[in-house]
C-alpha cells in the first residue's frame, strides 16, 4: 500500500451524453500521476461502484449535466454502502445547483465541483482525500 | 495619384510610396510599444481556437483576395457576403429561443408565453429519456423525465405540446436526432389531426446522427443503418413536406465539446457532405434535395473568429456543392444556417455577466448573416432558465436589431483586412481537415477510428489549461473574483413528480390504444427496417397514429438494426 499511484474512475451515469467535463478530469487527473479508468457513458450506478471494486479504486468523480444528479448520486452511495465499499472516496460535479450540493453532501458525496472549478482544486481534492484512504493512518 | 488596383479584381491594391512611408514609421513606433503580457494580462496573440493572430492586418494580408472568385455580391455564389442580396434589410432573422421541460403541457404554456412575447418560432428541446429512445416509465428514465426538455412519449404528448398553437402558420425546430424519425412522425400525425396537411408544414429537424457519434453522444442506431433512416427521411420530405428543412447539420454540439472554431466548421461541413453523398447514392438528383439542407452553428467569444467562421462556412459549401457534387440550382449552392450562442462560455460565476457574453456572441452571428438565432439565458449554466431570464435573452435580440443599426447595411465587416484574411484561414483549415478525413475513408470511418473524438478531447484540454494558467481570462472565474458570491436561488426545477405522473400517463396510454392495430404497424415497420426499397416514413407515420409509444417503435427498430456502443477515447 501507498506505494502504487492513487487509482480513480471517472463515471459518467444515466442517458447524459456530455462527457467534456467528465474527459477534461480524466485528462487532468492522469497528468497528476494518478491511474484514471473512465467508464465511457450511459453506466448504471450497480456497474460503477462494480468497476470501482474490480479496480480496487480509491475514488469514483462522477459528471452529470443532466438534471438527473438528486437521483444518481444517490444511489451510487447507495450501491458503495450496500457492496461494503463505503471507503471508496465519491466527489463529482456538474450543473448542479448549491442547495443540491449541499443536500448531496449531506448524503455522503464528498465534494461537488460546479461549473469554472479550477482543475488544480479538484487535483489536490483528490489526492488529499484518496491519499487518506492508502494511508488511513497517516 | 495613388494608382488604383493593379489587379483588376482584388482587394489588396498597389501600395505608394506614401503608404510604404507610414507603413514604415507605424512599424518604428509600433515596436517602441510594451504590450501587456503574461498570465492575467488578457493579451493573446492568437484565436480562442489557436489561429494565430498578427497585431494588424493590411491590404497585403489579402492580396491574393479576389473580388469576384473570393466575396462577390451577397446573393452571388460564393456567398462570402450572405444568401441574400438585401441582407437582414428585406427580413430580419428569425428569433428563435429553444424551450422544453417537463411535461407537454407545462412547456406548451412556456411557448404560448414566447410567442406572445414576439418570439417568430418554435424550437423543440426534448429530456434525455426522449432523445434516447427510451419511455418515461423506463428503469434508463429514472431521474431524467423532463429535466433538460420535455417528455414525449407518443403523439398524445405530441397533440398536447401544439395545444392551441397554428402548425400551420408557426415554423417548428426540432432537436432531436436518434429517434428523429419518430418525432417527425409525431408531428406530421399531430398536425393532420388538427386537418393540416403535412405540405403546409415548415421548420426543421435535427436529424444529424453524425455529429451524435462525433459529439453529441445521443445515438441509438448504428452509424451505417441509420444513415438509411436519414436518406428515407430526405426521400419522404422532399416528396411529401417541400417547406421542411429534413436536416440541421450541426457543429453546435461539437463546439459545445470543446473543439475549436475550424474543427467546428469543418467536422460541420464534411458530415453535411457525407449526406449529400448518401442520398446521391441513393439515386436523388442533388437538386432535388441540397436546396432544404439547413445548419447550425455555434456562436462563441472570440468575435471576428466566429464572423469569419460563418462567412467561410457559406464560401466553402458553395463551392464544394456546385463544383464537387455539381448542384445546378443555386439554392443547392447556399448555406443557410441557425446559430445559438456558446452554452460553454456561460460562467455559473457572477451569473448576470452572461447576458453581456450572449450580446456578443449573438451580434458576431448576425454580422456573419445568420438566418435565425437562439440567445441563451444567463442561468441556463446553473439550471433550467426561469421566464424572466428567457425574456432578458429575448429582448437582447430585439435590441440588436432594432437598436444597434447593425442590420441595415448589408455584410458591413466585408472587405475588412482582418475578417477577410481570418475568412481564407478558416477555409484553408477546413479544406486541411477534409484531407484527412478522406484519409480515414470518410466521415464514418474517421468516427469509427475516433478521429474527431481525440482531436475534440485535445482542443478542449489545451483550452481549459489556458483558462488554468491564466493565459485566457474569464471574467468572474478566475479574474475579478468576487469572493463570497451566492449564487441565485430562484432556479427553475423540475419535481419528482413530473416523473411519476409521466410515467403513470403512458401506462395508461398502453391501457386503453387498440393493441391490434398497435402490434399490426410495429410488424409492418420492422418489415420496412429489412426492405431498404421501402421507405420507412409512412410506417412510422402509422405507428404513431396507432399510440404505439417511442420506447417501443425504438425497439423495434433495434431488433433489425442494432445498438450502437462507443468505444470512450480521453
Amino acid at each position: 500500500m501507498g506505494e502504487r499511484p492513487l487509482r480513480v474512475i471517472i463515471a459518467k451515469a444515466g442517458l447524459d451524453g456530455h462527457d467534456r467535463g467528465a474527459k477534461v478530469i480524466a485528462r487532468a487527473l492522469r497528468d497528476a500521476g494518478m491511474e484514471v479508468i473512465y467508464t465511457g457513458l450511459f453506466q448504471t450506478p450497480e456497474q460503477i461502484v462494480q468497476t470501482a471494486i474490480q479496480e480496487d479504486a480509491d475514488g469514483i468523480g462522477l459528471s452529470i449535466l443532466s438534471g438527473a444528479h438528486m437521483t444518481l448520486f444517490p444511489l451510487v452511495v447507495e450501491q458503495l454502502r450496500a457492496q461494503d465499499a463505503g471507503d471508496v472516496v465519491f466527489f463529482g460535479g456538474g450543473t448542479i445547483p448549491p442547495d443540491d450540493a449541499a443536500r448531496l453532501k449531506e448524503l455522503g458525496v464528498r465534494e461537488i465541483f460546479t461549473p469554472g472549478a479550477p482543475l488544480q482544486d479538484i487535483v489536490d481534492f483528490v489526492r488529499r482525500e484518496c491519499g487518506k484512504r492508502q494511508s488511513p493512518v497517516a | 495619384m495613388a494608382k488604383m488596383i493593379e489587379r483588376p479584381s482584388g482587394l489588396g491594391a498597389q501600395t505608394t510610396p506614401a503608404y510604404e512611408e507610414q507603413r514604415r514609421r507605424w512599424e518604428e513606433a509600433s515596436a517602441k510599444g510594451r504590450p501587456r503580457s503574461g498570465p492575467g494580462s488578457g493579451a493573446v496573440d492568437r484565436t480562442i481556437s489557436d489561429v494565430p493572430l498578427k497585431k494588424i492586418y493590411d491590404p497585403a494580408d489579402v492580396a491574393d483576395l479576389d473580388l469576384a472568385r473570393d466575396l462577390a455580391w451577397p446573393g452571388e455564389y460564393p456567398y462570402a457576403r450572405g444568401i441574400h442580396p438585401n441582407g437582414y434589410r428585406d427580413r430580419l432573422w428569425t428569433m428563435r429561443q429553444f424551450a422544453g421541460f417537463g411535461t407537454a403541457k407545462q412547456t406548451n404554456e412556456r411557448y404560448h408565453f414566447l410567442l406572445a412575447q414576439g418570439q417568430h418560432g418554435l424550437s423543440v428541446a426534448f429530456d434525455m429519456p426522449t432523445l434516447m429512445g427510451y419511455d418515461s416509465d423506463a428503469p434508463q428514465s429514472r431521474g431524467e423525465v423532463g429535466k433538460c426538455g420535455v417528455a414525449i412519449d407518443s403523439l398524445a404528448d405530441m397533440e398536447v405540446l401544439f395545444d392551441g398553437i397554428d402548425m400551420g402558420e408557426i415554423t417548428t425546430s426540432m432537436t432531436i436526432n436518434g429517434p428523429a424519425c419518430i418525432a417527425l412522425a409525431q408531428y406530421v400525425a399531430a398536425a393532420e389531426k388538427k386537418g393540416i396537411p403535412r405540405a403546409k408544414l415548415g421548420g426543421t429537424i435535427q436529424a444529424d446522427i453524425l455529429k451524435e457519434y462525433i459529439a453529441q453522444k445521443e445515438w441509438i442506431f448504428p452509424p451505417r443503418p441509420h444513415m438509411r433512416i436519414i436518406v428515407d427521411m430526405i426521400a419522404f420530405c422532399t416528396s411529401e413536406m417541400p417547406k421542411w428543412n429534413t436536416i440541421s447539420i450541426s457543429g453546435y454540439h461539437i463546439r459545445e465539446a470543446g473543439s475549436t472554431a475550424a474543427q467546428e466548421l469543418a467536422f460541420t461541413l464534411a458530415d453535411g457532405f457525407a449526406y449529400v453523398e448518401a442520398a446521391m447514392a441513393a439515386g436523388m438528383d442533388v437538386d432535388s434535395f441540397a436546396p432544404r439542407l439547413s445548419f447550425f452553428f455555434n456562436s462563441h467569444l472570440d468575435f471576428f473568429e466566429e464572423i469569419a467562421k460563418f462567412r467561410a462556412a457559406r464560401r466553402i459549401y458553395a463551392r464544394h456543392m456546385r463544383e464537387k457534387y455539381g448542384a445546378r440550382d443555386p439554392r443547392s449552392w447556399q448555406l443557410r444556417f441557425h446559430t445559438q450562442t456558446a452554452g460553454c462560455s456561460a460562467t455559473a460565476q457572477q451569473p448576470e455577466n452572461n447576458i453581456v457574453r450572449v450580446a456578443f456572441e449573438a451580434m458576431a452571428a448576425v454580422l456573419g448573416g445568420t438566418q435565425s438565432l437562439h440567445t441563451n439565458s444567463m442561468d441556463e449554466v446553473l439550471a433550467l432558465p426561469t421566464e424572466k431570464s428567457v425574456e432578458i435573452a429575448l429582448r437582447t435580440q430585439q435590441v440588436l436589431a432594432y437598436e444597434t443599426n447593425v442590420t441595415n447595411v448589408v455584410d458591413p465587416l466585408g472587405g475588412s483586412y482582418y475578417v477577410e484574411a481570418l475568412t481564407d484561414e478558416m477555409e484553408r483549415q477546413a479544406e486541411a481537415y477534409f484531407e484527412q478525413i478522406a484519409e480515414y475513408g470518410g466521415v464514418i470511418e474517421a468516427i469509427e477510428s475516433g478521429f474527431f473524438q481525440r482531436e475534440i478531447a485535445e482542443a478542449s484540454y489545451r483550452y481549459q489549461r489556458s483558462i488554468e494558467t491564466r493565459e485566457r481570462i474569464i471574467v468572474g472565474v478566475n479574474a475579478f473574483v468576487k469572493e463570497d458570491e451566492t449564487l441565485p436561488a430562484d432556479l427553475l426545477k423540475i419535481t419528482e413528480e413530473t416523473e411519476r405522473g409521466q410515467a403513470r400517463s403512458v401506462a395508461d396510454l398502453r391501457g386503453r390504444r387498440d393493441d391490434a392495430a398497435v402490434a399490426r404497424s410495429i410488424e409492418r415497420l420492422r418489415a420496412a427496417c429489412r426492405d431498404p426499397q421501402d421507405n420507412l416514413m409512412p410506417h412510422l407515420i402509422d405507428c404513431v397514429n396507432a399510440y404505439c409509444t417511442e420506447g417501443e417503435i425504438v425497439e423495434a427498430m433495434a431488433s433489425v438494426y442494432g445498438r450502437y456502443v462507443e468505444r470512450a477515447v480521453i
